[in-house]
């Protein structure tokens, strides 16, 4: 069993990293982007009985600090 | 008085702080990670600067999860007294012992400078040797010390004078040019800049010195 999480900062938290990369698509000549937002991917290997609450429960504690960020489970 | 000072892999201020109790009177233990218990009849644990565990995932993630960050969270709810520097302060923040979290500065760029603080109470163990809306100059040097919150925790931390110090320019985009918190019950503080390497002649100011002598009047009576 797969899952693959995705960390994003929350709407309305800064994201200093996403304007620099808006930025520089802007000065490359991308003209059409109107926004980034830069996150994180993790790719957990789980044991065949692991459930989307265990990786529910991981997130929580650790991968991701709900002040803060939003997280997305993908389970494979 | 008794002082412990964790040791992160990653920590690099963890002598300073150490020095810095010492100068103040205190006996320090320095302690291990992946120790569980802090030292007995210990009365304030230094969470120190670094970038213990290299700051992956993010900064202080991996270490409010070792053994030593349980027994420290375990000595705050107990009333113990705690003061966590830079990266220390992002891990009281992953931990939940202090609210809010620190994100990358708002420049993008890492900054190490001495920067002015206003000193904003002086109803603490650790700011009481200020005078409230004193100006001293101490160092700072982080990548992520953007301080966030959200509204109504920042709310809470000016209804109830918990922010300890502010930025008087604010270098990293803080909220409310936020430099350093205190825990509900003010025996804990949580600040980036880094009074331990403003605490002797040598380091080229002292403005440091009033935070630990503070806490060493205020423990050597307690």
């Amino acid at each position: 069993m797969k899952a693959r999480v995705h960390v994003m900062l929350k709407n309305g938290v800064l994201d200093p990293q996403g304007e620099a990369v808006r930025h520089a698509l802007g000065a490359l000549g991308f003209d059409k982007v109107e926004g980034v937002r830069q996150g994180k991917v993790i790719d957990l290997d789980l044991a065949a009985d692991a459930t989307e609450a265990d990786v529910t429960e991981m997130c929580e504690k650790l991968l991701a600090n709900t002040v803060i960020e939003s997280y997305s489970i993908e389970m494979k | 008085m008794k002082a412990a000072v964790v040791v992160f892999p990653g920590s690099n201020c963890d002598r300073d702080l150490a020095v810095a109790f010492e100068q103040a009177g205190f006996d320090v233990s320095m302690v291990w990670h992946k120790d569980s218990v802090l030292p007995e009849g210990v009365d304030i644990v230094g969470v120190p600067g670094g970038f213990s565990y290299g700051d992956y995932l993010r900064c202080g993630a991996i270490a409010a999860q070792s053994p030593i960050c349980q027994a420290v969270v375990e000595h705050a709810n107990r009333g113990g007294y705690a003061m966590g520097v830079c990266n220390g302060f992002q891990i009281l923040t992953e931990t939940g012992v202090l609210p809010g979290a620190l994100l990358r500065n708002a420049g993008l760029k890492y900054i190490c400078r001495t920067v002015d603080l206003q000193v904003a109470t002086e109803d603490s163990v650790f700011t009481q040797g200020y005078a409230k809306g004193d100006v001293i100059g101490i160092p700072i040097a982080h990548h992520d010390g953007n301080y966030f919150a959200d509204a109504d925790t920042i709310a809470a931390l000016k209804d109830q004078d918990r922010i300890a110090f502010t930025y008087a320019d604010n270098p990293n985009g803080s909220v409310d040019d936020i430099a350093g918190i205190l825990s509900e019950n003010r025996r804990v503080l949580g600040m980036m800049p880094h009074p331990e390497r403003a605490a002797d002649e040598g380091h080229g100011g002292t403005d440091g010195t009033a935070v630990f002598r503070a806490l060493a009047g205020i423990l050597a009576t307690a």
